[in-house]
């Protein structure tokens, strides 16, 4: 076991744990964005970042192994500046409209939607290219689950991968394909770990659609 | 025809020694090369043959500048419009190849003939304006060369370098730098041969203690660096030499490794008699196909005689060298993003820990310096004197510098530890011609620009520090008093939005936002809380990016910021 302090609470914990999990483990809460239990953590979203003392800039808690004495803030004034712009910037880029969690953490952080002028704000149509499920990337967050769950987290059918760069930075397939000339199989493990509706059943899409005609 | 190119691509593919991923770029740009694209069936060929999964594929292509999924045109002329070639008209020389060649940026001409892209820096700031025409660099462009460029003429690119106490650069311009007799007549491999009568700790502790730290940007203790990797004892170990600088107002590898390319293998087979490694590489930037070629020529002869391969010169030591080509993405000089590039991935820079001596390369602790860095080693093991006299933090020796912007004579100075930044600007580069300095910006584009009260200070580790500043890789940019901040910022926040690769949200979204507000404040469109936006987005990316590229990717904003606040405040008097 090591100790280790959580804004300045002392706590006892166990070896090769990270500081979310110690963090839970005391109750306190570190929101995250990319993070999901059963997939491999990117570290990519850094919303869980905090403030380990000696460290030169944060650390995201998802990956980071606490050691033996290590000093952290969840909720200092640096952490709480980069989560709050983080949540402004992807309110500006991207359609956070089904994402209640996302939504949630905007009043916790008190960020302001679309804070940041949005001239290039991602703006993409509908792809309904298969029986089962629609792409909706307006409302991608770019988080890439759906990329893992497609490649070596659990599928292995590769059909999705993470294409440009940068703020361009989009999830399509090989060319742009569509989904049946893909090698994807449909098993739906994409649309499950989408956390934003970007990836939604074909179903759910429709009735969602005729509710808000209705 | 077509036949033709298949045929040649099947023998690359054939002559593949291992059919694995790590051989991707490779073959992509391979591909690229002989059809000026990547068609659909290529790709799908290279993933067969490399077991690859196609979509990853695509993924890798739309990472990189330099290969495309569209076709591109027979010749395609790449225009720098980085900071330096940007001041010194980059624009007007697009506009004026757009309306001669009748094409848009980055599309083709419809007869297939001509395609003018804009690209980011090319490593020619020193003789900006600068393009690529395929792969020939055209530079110190005016109106007259636009029409010659076109046709395959033009003044082409020049090594200027200067230096009155030359330690790594005193072969230059002396010896023929594909002759490794002439080395070996300048006092070359003598390191390398000092290193073989020494243990590796006795090594480690010279390196330790001569001060020597890696001059790539981060300035890591090398002999740390060392330690670090043998440490791991029976592990396959790799040595990397880092030839990936895309940094604006750095051109220091490309002059290195085109003048001394053997001092700085030298460097690198001393570091692989100390790790213990028996594999290396040496990745290139895919812009720099002339050093390419040299360092092609360079594993040749070093092989022919015995430099390379098995027991090298009777040590014992095995030692092969490959060269990596990049392709087109700064990103790939961090240090885990060239790893994730050499094993056939996107770019993408890893979460650390892992520590490149514990996990790099394809898992193996990989230890990775920069050109510069192993030149100066070979030097410091060369020379039993130098290693005595250089004690802890900055070293009493040399550094390269990279000078570019409005210089009388801008180019890349060898110049001791300590020099006054004034000394180098003014007494070395002939200061600003016809005019005064206006702004100084120190470390390149992810540096900050230097407050006129230190424009005398000496450029070492410690008196940089104390005043919030750093030296980086060396570079020093200036411009003279008529130069518009704002537009040296829209062009350095252009470049970061660029070359970000998109993996963590600060960096991905922050470098976005960051040029979009800069780029309206240089049309004079300023709202009121736009320097809140901009400390906010800065310090996001500065405190919570994952890499280096985004953590530095707002210091040049914010120092300006310190410096002349007014032109960020709505007191500017264009309000909106």
């Amino acid at each position: 076991m090591l100790t280790i302090y959580i804004n300045d609470l002392e706590l006892e914990v166990e070896e090769g744990s990270t500081i979310l999990e110690a963090s839970k483990k005391m109750g306190i809460k570190i929101p995250t964005i990319c993070f999901h239990d059963r997939l491999t953590p990117p570290g990519l979203c850094r919303q869980c970042v905090v403030e380990v003392e000696g460290a030169r800039v944060l650390m995201p808690s998802c990956i980071t192994k606490v050691r033996e004495g290590m000093k952290i803030k969840t909720d200092s004034e640096r952490v709480v500046r980069a989560r709050r712009t983080i949540l402004e910037m992807l309110s500006s880029s991207t359609d956070l409209s089904e994402s209640p969690d996302l939504l949630e953490q905007m009043k916790t952080y008190k960020a302001e939607d679309g804070r940041f002028e949005n001239s290039s704000k991602r703006d993409f149509k509908v792809k309904d290219d298969n029986p089962f499920y629609m792409r909706d990337y307006s409302k991608c967050i770019l988080c890439e689950r759906c990329v893992q769950v497609c490649s070596a987290d659990i599928q292995f059918s590769y059909a999705l991968t993470t294409s440009g760069r940068g703020y361009n930075k989009r999830i399509t397939t090989f060319y742009d394909r569509s989904l049946p000339e893909t090698s994807c199989v449909f098993c739906g493990n994409c649309v499950a770990v989408c956390p934003t509706n970007a990836l939604i059943a074909s179903n759910e899409y429709n009735l969602k659609t005729e509710g808000a005609e209705k | 025809m077509e036949n033709a190119e298949k045929k040649q691509l099947n023998r690359f593919l054939d002559n593949l020694k291992v059919k694995e991923r790590t051989n991707l770029l490779p073959a992509l740009l391979k591909a690229q090369d002989l059809y000026g694209y990547i068609p659909e069936d290529i790709a799908e060929k290279i993933g067969k043959t490399l077991n690859v999964p196609i979509a990853d594929i695509y993924g890798v292509i739309e990472f990189y500048s330099l290969l495309y999924s569209k076709p591109t045109a027979e010749t395609v002329i790449r225009v720098c419009t980085s900071p330096l070639c940007s001041l010194k008209g980059a624009d007007k020389i697009k506009q004026a190849l757009f309306e001669k060649l009748n094409v848009e940026d980055g599309i083709p001409s419809t007869d297939g003939r001509f395609m003018v892209e804009s690209v980011q820096c090319l490593g020619l700031c020193d003789q900006a304006p600068a393009v690529m025409v395929n792969n020939r660099a055209v530079c110190n462009i005016d109106d007259d060369s636009i029409d010659l460029l076109i046709n395959g003429g033009g003044p082409g690119s020049k090594n200027n370098y200067y230096s009155d106490n030359p330690v790594i650069t005193k072969r230059f311009g002396k010896i023929d730098p594909l002759s490794i007799d002439d080395f070996i007549k300048e006092g070359g491999f003598k390191g390398f041969f000092h290193a073989l009568t020494f243990t590796k700790d006795e090594l480690i502790y010279a390196v330790k203690s001569s001060g020597l730290k890696g001059r790539g940007g981060a300035g890591y203790p090398t002999g740390l660096k060392e330690q670090g990797a043998v440490a791991v004892e029976g592990r396959e170990t790799y040595v990397i030499c880092n030839a990936d600088e895309s940094e604006p107002g750095t051109f220091k590898d490309r002059i290195m490794l085109s003048s001394d390319p053997y001092s700085v293998l030298e460097g690198i087979l001393i570091t692989a008699y100390i790790v213990g490694a028996k594999r290396g590489y040496i990745y290139i930037r895919g812009e720099y196909s002339e050093v390419h070629d040299i360092f092609t020529k360079v594993i040749e002869n070093a092989t022919k005689a015995g430099y390379l391969g098995e027991n090298i010169q009777g040590s014992g030591l095995s030692f092969d060298l490959e060269i990596r080509s990049g392709a087109g993405a700064y990103i790939c000089g961090e240090e885990t993003a060239l790893f994730e590039s050499i094993e056939g991935k996107r770019g993408y820079p890893r979460n650390k820990p892992p520590f490149p001596i514990e996990s790099g390369l394809f898992g193996k602790p990989t230890i990775i310096n920069n050109v510069e860095t192993f030149s100066y080693l070979a030097q410091v093991i060369s020379d039993k004197k130098r290693v005595v006299l250089t004690q802890g933090g900055s070293p009493s020796g040399t550094k390269l510098f990279c000078l570019s912007g409005d210089l009388v004579r801008p180019g890349m100075y060898e110049l001791p530890f300590g020099t006054k930044l004034s000394e180098v600007i003014n007494d070395w580069a002939g200061g600003v011609p016809n005019g005064e300095i206006g702004s100084i910006i120190l470390g390149g584009a992810s540096g900050s620009f230097v407050p006129e009260k230190y424009w005398d200070i000496p450029l070492d580790d410690q008196s940089l520090r104390a005043v919030g500043l750093a030296l980086g890789s060396g570079v020093i940019m200036v411009f003279n008093k008529d130069r518009d901040i704002l537009k040296i910022l829209s062009d350095i926040t252009g470049f970061f939005k660029h070359e970000s690769c998109g993996k963590c949200y600060p960096c991905q979204q922050g470098t976005q936002y960051q040029n979009e507000i800069i780029t309206r404040l240089g049309k004079g469109i300023c709202y009121k809380d736009d320097s809140e936006k901009l400390e906010d987005i800065g310090l996001t990316m500065k405190d919570a990016s994952l890499c280096g590229l985004g953590q530095t990717a707002s210091s040049a904003v914010l120092s300006a910021m310190k410096i002349w606040p007014d032109l960020f405040e709505i007191s500017k008097g264009e309000v909106e």
